[in-house]
């Protein structure tokens, strides 16, 4: 048994998430996460946008912040740099993360300040009743996209690397025991750090395309998944429709702060650094 | 004191701004490039690595308010600065601000609207906005310095009542004031009020985030110190926590709105002149106020029984007040560089009509503009 | 009610279970079952403390725990 009622605020339970969500699979996860970097958790500020990933602050016995659609990442960057030895993770979902904040996702990688980023990615707009995100696959329908979505996806994790990001991963709620491992690791970079992760939104998506129940979506995941290793030796061809899970990504560069403490202690009286 | 040892210097409003600010205790500034009020960031890039604080440019005005926020929460004073397309962009933020009751100073540098309008042209058509800019029912501290030292004095004030009062503050400033250089006697910084957030003396645990108080302003903890609260901008109770009981719901938008309505006497001020035998005054704030200054000096001179009041907060509305002074007026002109959003309101509050002088064309409004009304 | 295994003590929160049967179709033992929407324990004598059960549940609604001997 783990622990987990010593993380969370147990008098908001049951949570808001629908039957079968998986929510709170990574909610749990990032819980056995934060136990196992040891990290004080008194240094830890968890930052959130709006939706149905984005509620999860309010369960978890932290300074917690939820703030407005798209920003979370914003506001973290306010905290970080006004206390750079706190541990700022940043709880999204796929429309908060790269559709309304799709802006600061991409210059928050590319300053590489340190944060650690989790993205639940149900591929739709759960909240609001169903509508498609930028991660919605073609074809695939929302209640705005009665004929199926005419758009492409975002590969969030592409994305993510090549605006900046010095750790990217992704799993999905059937990899349970990996997603802790992902996070504790992403946690333990000093840098942008992004973990994508592939959430079952039965009461919507499964609905609306006909996919089954929750528990398909997770045996999906389980069929659709391709270990980065295993990937790695395949054509593209054959990635088609999978998703690839592990590290992605992973390279070392200056993180801001570092990079802004160095003005900080560098100038000299007459303004010229050292 | 020896002329000598005062600290006198030439500066223009958006320098004063900065500069008052940094006396302010402001060690995080968050902004976004915008004319006119890109200055402000220019020297605060340079100063505040110096005592340690923080500046970034950030991708938009809407992170930048949002970093703006972010920061105060961990507990340093906080502000961002911008012009209307900016300011337009910041609402949403400025409202969870509102909300959340996070201290913050937003200084919008007005210039001609709507959209891109008149980039390095002065205006004052955001009054409205600086009020009414975020959705739903909202309290509202805005102030409108119209010299470079009333910016200098109003900096420091606004971060004061924004610290007091848990609020984002607004300055309207305007291309003019933030432009113009003058003259500014510096005051000695330890001479000056400053006034912080009241620090909860409550342990954890013990500690309840939005709990009423006398002052109706709840008391403050940064995070990181092992409170453990929630914050959000939905509809929360004196936990934190979001709810949608009608009954904590109204008594929350109603502490918010009270807690400036009921404090307006502390908050409004007035600057008057020859108000006390005047049959004719002007009204009027911002850069405007120089050119109706003008004017009342100059007819004073010449024996015209002349008044001139500077509201220098906007909201909460000063109108009792201005209506008091004005009871017995034969006439009242209200020069502002937009088509009568203040002298709408001062209508209103006098329930009388006022003279209103109006420009839209970008150029401020001359003595020669009131004079003509006179 | 928690139910005892041989070795293991499952504990089912009902109300917190919002039954998305994850716990059911996890479980390699057929330990557990849905009554009236929420997870039930049948077969505690089956458990052998994988705690899959716990690891899937999204509702905080299902422990497993190791009998003190």
């Amino acid at each position: 048994m783990f622990p987990y009622s010593k993380y969370l605020r147990t008098n908001r339970l049951p949570h808001i998430w629908c039957t079968g969500c998986g929510c709170g699979i990574i909610l749990k996860a990032m819980l056995r996460a934060v136990d196992r970097s040891g990290i004080d958790r008194n240094t830890l500020i968890f930052v959130s946008g709006i939706g149905c990933s984005s509620r999860t602050p309010g369960y978890i016995d932290f300074d917690t912040l939820h703030t407005t659609h798209g920003r979370a990442l914003a506001f973290a960057t306010g905290i970080k740099l006004a206390k750079p030895e706190m541990k700022v993770i940043v709880l999204t979902g796929d429309g908060d993360a790269c559709a309304i904040g799709g802006n600061h996702f991409i210059h928050a990688a590319r300053r590489n300040l340190d944060l650690t980023v989790i993205l639940y990615n149900n591929r739709i707009y759960g909240m609001t009743g169903g509508q498609p995100s930028p991660t919605t696959p073609y074809g695939e329908k929302g209640t705005t996209a009665p004929y199926g979505s005419i758009e492409p996806s975002f590969d969030v994790c592409r994305l993510a690397a090549a605006a900046g990001a010095v750790f990217v991963a992704r799993s999905t709620c059937y990899h349970a025991t990996q997603l802790d491992k992902l996070i504790l690791k992403a946690m333990n970079i000093k840098g942008f750090s992004l973990v994508e992760i592939l959430s079952p939104c039965p009461t919507y998506y499964a609905h609306l395309n006909r996919l089954g129940t929750s528990l398909d979506l997770l045996m999906g995941y389980k069929r659709n998944s391709i270990p980065v290793e295993k990937a790695r030796r395949l054509d593209p061809s054959e990635l088609k429709d999978k998703i690839v899970t592990g590290v992605i990504y992973k390279t070392e560069r200056p993180e801001y702060f570092e990079e802004y403490h160095k003005l900080q202690q560098g100038i000299t009286e007459n303004g010229r650094l050292r | 004191m020896n002329r000598n040892q005062l600290n006198i210097r030439l500066m223009s409003g958006n320098e004063a701004c900065a500069e008052a600010a940094l006396i302010a205790g402001m060690r995080f500034f968050a902004g976004y490039p915008i004319t006119p009020s890109t200055e402000i960031a220019e020297i605060l890039s340079r100063r505040l690595p110096k005592v340690k604080g923080v500046f970034i440019q950030m991708e938009d005005e809407i992170a930048s308010m949002a970093s703006v926020i972010g920061a105060s929460l961990a507990g340093v004073k906080s502000m961002t600065a911008t012009s209307g397309p900016g300011f337009s962009l910041m609402q949403e933020n400025i409202g969870f601000a509102i909300m959340a009751e996070i201290p913050c100073v937003v200084v919008n540098v007005q210039r001609g609207g709507p959209s891109t309008g008149l980039p390095t042209n002065p205006a004052q058509g955001d009054v409205m906005q600086a009020r009414w800019g975020t959705h739903g029912d909202h309290p509202a501290i805005v102030v409108a310095p119209g010299t470079v030292n009333q910016v200098f004095e109003w900096t420091i004030k606004a971060f004061n009542l924004s610290e007091y009062y848990r609020i984002p503050v607004i300055m309207l400033l305007d291309e003019i004031v933030s432009h113009i250089n003058e003259k500014v006697i510096l005051p000695d910084p330890s001479s000056l009020a400053i006034i912080n957030r009241k620090h909860t003396t409550k342990m954890p645990g013990e500690y309840i985030p939005y709990q009423n108080n006398a002052n109706m302003v709840p008391e403050f903890i940064e995070f990181g110190l092992g409170y453990h609260y929630h914050v959000t901008g939905l509809s929360h109770d004196e936990s934190g926590f979001p709810t949608n009981t009608p009954g904590i719901v109204n008594k929350l938008i109603r502490r918010l709105n009270d807690k400036i309505e009921k404090h307006r006497h502390q908050i409004i001020k007035l600057k008057t002149e020859f108000v006390d035998d005047a049959d004719t005054f002007i009204i009027a704030y911002g850069s405007t106020a120089r050119s109706a200054h003008f004017v009342a000096r100059m007819n004073r001179a010449k024996g015209i029984k002349i008044g001139f009041i500077q509201p220098l907060v906007l909201w909460p509305f000063p109108g009792k007040e201005i209506a008091d002074i004005v009871k017995n007026a034969k006439s009242i002109i209200v020069p502002e560089m937009n088509l009568g959003q203040l002298s709408h309101e001062i209508e209103c509050a006098c329930a009388r009509p006022v003279i209103s002088v109006n420009r839209v064309d970008g150029n401020m409004i001359t003595p020669e503009d009131i004079l003509e009304r006179l | 009610m928690p139910v005892t295994a041989k070795k293991y003590t499952i504990k089912i929160n009902r109300e917190l279970c919002k039954g998305c049967q994850f716990c059911m179709a996890f479980c390699p033992e057929n330990v557990l079952a849905m009554k009236k929407a929420k997870a039930v324990v049948i077969n505690p004598e089956k458990c052998t403390g994988c705690q899959l059960c716990e690891l899937y549940c999204p509702d905080f609604a299902i422990e497993v725990e190791k009998k003190n001997e």
